[in-house]
C-alpha cells in the first residue's frame, strides 16, 4: 500500500458534447509530493483536476486514491463498474480542494466557514470544532480575523481561509486550482507562502499555477498539459532547463515572463 | 370626515391585512413546493410546475378569483368568500413567489455548492446550510415586493363580496356622497401598511447583510 501512489490517473478522457478534454492522461502524484500542473489556457487543467476531485466525471480510465478506486473500478474484462456512491464519498473524504475563485461561504464567517463541515459533516460538537478551526486558521495567519465575513476579507485573507477550511477536515490530497490567479499580485505571496508551509509539512499536492517561480522551487514534479494531452513530466529542472520542449519554451514566451524560467 | 367612517375604514384594513398575511403566507410555502416542482429532476414534476406557473402568472387574479369562487360550490364545497379570496391569492402570489425563489437558487454560484460537495456535505446538506439561506438573501427584496404587490391585489377580492378596505371606502363614499376623502383615507390606509411591510424588509436585509456595508 505504501508504494502506491497518492493520486494514479489512467487513460483518463473527459468529453464535453463532441470536443474531448481530455484524450487519455496518465498521471501518477507521489505521497507527499508536489506536482505542479501547468499548461496553457484550455488545455484541460481544471477539467482533469475536477474530474480527479469527482466534480466532473470523466468518460473513460480510473482513478485510484491511495490505490483505492474512485468513482469506478476495473471489471474482470477492464470495462468500468461503477461503485456505491457511499465508497466513493470515503475514498474522496482523502481529498480537498482549493479553488480559484476562494468559493467561502458568504454567509459564514471565516470561522463559520472552517467550522461548518466539522459540524454538519463531522457532527462534531460546535466547541470542538470550533477549536480545531481556530487552529487551523491560526495555521494560516488569520485568528484575528475568525469573527469577520469573507465579504470583510482581501482576497488573500479569503483564499487562506479556504485553505485552512479544506484542511479542518485532514485530508491528505490537496488539490489547487489556480490558488492565486484571481488575487492581486501582491496578494499572491501570502497565499503561496501557506502553501509552501503545506508542502513542507509533508502534504501531497497537486497544483495548476501560473505561478512558474513557485511551481520551479517547490515542485517536485511539473506536468505539462497541452489540448487534453500530457506532452511533458518531469523535474522542474529537466522540464524548464535547457533543452527545452518546444511547446514549453513557446508557453513561457506567450504566457509568463520568461525570467522566471531564465532564473533556474 | 368623521372618525366612525375612518374607523370603519381600519375595521375594513384589518380585514385586508388578515387576508393578505395569511395569503402571501400560504403562498410562500406552496412556492416553495411549486419550485422544487419546477427544479425537479423528474420530467412529469416539472411540466406541473411549469403549467401551474403558466396558468397563475398568465391569467389575471381578478378572473381567477371568479373562477374559483364559483368552481367550489361546484366540487361541494361551500365555504364562505373570504375563503374562496385566500384559495385564490394564495394560489396566484404562489406562482409569482416560485418564480422569485428560482431565480434565487439558480443565482448561487455554483462554486459555494462545489466547495461544500468537496467537503462532503450531502445533498440535503448543501440545500439546508448553503443553498436556502443564500437564496433567501437573494430574494428577500423581490418577496417583500411580491407582498406589497399581494396588499393591494387584495382590493380584487370584492368581486366576490368580500368587503375589504378598498370596497368599504366604496360603500361609504356611494352613502356619505364624500368619495375624494375616502378614497384618499383607503389610499393613506394602504400606504401606511406598505410602508411598514417595507420597513421590515429593509430590517430582514439589512441582518442578512453579512458583513458587506
Ligand atoms: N462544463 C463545460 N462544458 C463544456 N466545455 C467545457 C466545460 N468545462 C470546460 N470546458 C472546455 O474544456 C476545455 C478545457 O477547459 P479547462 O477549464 O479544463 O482548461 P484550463 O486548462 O483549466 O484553462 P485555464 O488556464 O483557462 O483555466 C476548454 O476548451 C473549455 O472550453
Ligand atoms: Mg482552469
Amino acid at each position: 500500500m505504501s508504494a502506491k501512489p497518492a493520486i494514479k490517473v489512467e487513460k483518463l478522457v473527459k468529453r464535453f458534447g463532441k470536443t474531448t478534454v481530455l484524450e487519455g492522461i496518465d498521471l501518477a502524484v507521489e505521497r507527499g509530493q508536489v506536482t505542479c500542473l501547468i499548461g496553457p489556457s484550455g488545455s484541460g487543467k481544471s477539467t482533469l483536476l475536477r474530474c480527479i476531485a469527482l466534480l466532473e466525471e470523466a468518460n473513460e480510465g480510473f482513478i485510484e486514491i491511495n490505490g483505492e478506486p474512485l468513482g469506478f473500478a476495473s471489471g474482470p474484462n477492464g470495462e468500468r463498474v461503477r461503485l456505491p456512491s457511499s465508497e466513493t464519498q470515503k475514498v474522496r473524504a482523502h481529498i480537498g480542494m482549493v479553488f480559484q475563485q476562494f468559493n467561502l461561504w458568504p454567509h459564514m464567517t471565516a470561522l463559520g466557514n472552517v467550522t461548518e463541515a466539522l459540524v454538519t459533516v463531522r457532527r462534531m460538537l460546535r466547541k470542538d470544532a470550533e477549536q480545531r478551526a481556530m487552529t487551523q486558521l491560526s495555521n494560516v495567519g488569520l485568528s484575528d480575523r475568525a469573527g469577520h465575513y469573507p465579504s470583510e476579507l482581501s482576497g488573500g485573507q479569503q483564499q487562506r481561509v479556504a485553505i485552512a477550511r479544506a484542511l479542518a477536515l485532514d485530508p491528505d490530497i490537496m488539490l489547487f486550482d489556480e490558488p492565486t490567479s484571481s488575487l492581486d499580485p501582491e496578494l499572491t505571496g501570502e497565499v503561496l507562502a501557506v502553501m509552501r508551509d503545506l508542502a513542507e509539512s509533508g502534504m501531497t499536492m497537486l497544483v495548476v499555477t501560473h505561478e512558474i517561480g513557485f511551481a520551479a522551487s517547490v515542485g517536485s514534479k511539473i506536468v505539462f498539459l497541452d489540448q487534453g494531452k500530457l506532452i511533458v513530466e518531469g523535474k522542474p529542472e529537466e522540464v524548464f532547463g535547457k533543452p527545452r520542449h518546444e511547446r514549453i519554451d513557446q508557453f513561457l514566451d506567450t504566457y509568463l515572463d520568461r525570467g522566471a524560467a531564465t532564473l533556474l | 370626515m368623521s372618525w366612525k367612517l375612518f374607523w370603519l375604514l381600519v375595521e375594513a384594513a384589518r380585514l385586508t391585512i388578515l387576508l393578505s398575511v395569511i395569503s402571501v403566507s400560504i403562498g410562500f410555502l406552496l412556492s416553495s413546493l411549486v419550485c422544487a416542482a419546477v427544479m425537479s429532476t423528474h420530467r412529469s414534476a416539472r411540466i406541473a410546475g411549469k403549467l401551474f406557473v403558466s396558468f397563475f402568472r398568465g391569467t389575471p387574479l381578478l378572473v381567477q378569483l371568479l373562477l374559483i369562487y364559483y368552481l367550489l360550490p361546484q366540487i361541494g364545497l361551500n365555504v364562505p368568500s373570504e375563503v374562496a379570496a385566500i384559495v385564490g391569492m394564495s394560489l396566484c402570489t404562489a406562482a409569482y413567489q416560485a418564480e422569485i425563489l428560482r431565480g434565487g437558487f439558480s443565482s448561487v454560484p455554483r462554486g459555494l455548492i462545489e466547495a461544500a460537495n468537496m467537503c462532503g456535505f450531502s445533498k440535503f446538506a448543501i440545500f439546508r446550510r448553503i443553498r436556502l439561506p443564500i437564496a433567501v438573501q437573494l430574494t428577500i427584496p423581490a418577496l417583500i415586493s411580491e407582498a406589497i404587490m399581494m396588499l393591494k391585489s387584495s382590493s380584487l377580492v370584492s368581486v366576490v363580496g368580500v368587503v375589504e378596505l378598498s370596497r368599504m371606502a366604496q360603500d361609504l363614499a356611494a352613502s356619505t356622497y364624500r368619495p375624494l376623502e375616502l378614497f384618499a383615507a383607503a389610499g393613506l390606509i394602504y400606504l401606511i401598511i406598505n410602508l411598514v411591510v417595507a420597513g421590515f424588509g429593509l430590517q430582514l436585509e439589512k441582518r442578512m447583510q453579512w458583513g458587506r456595508t
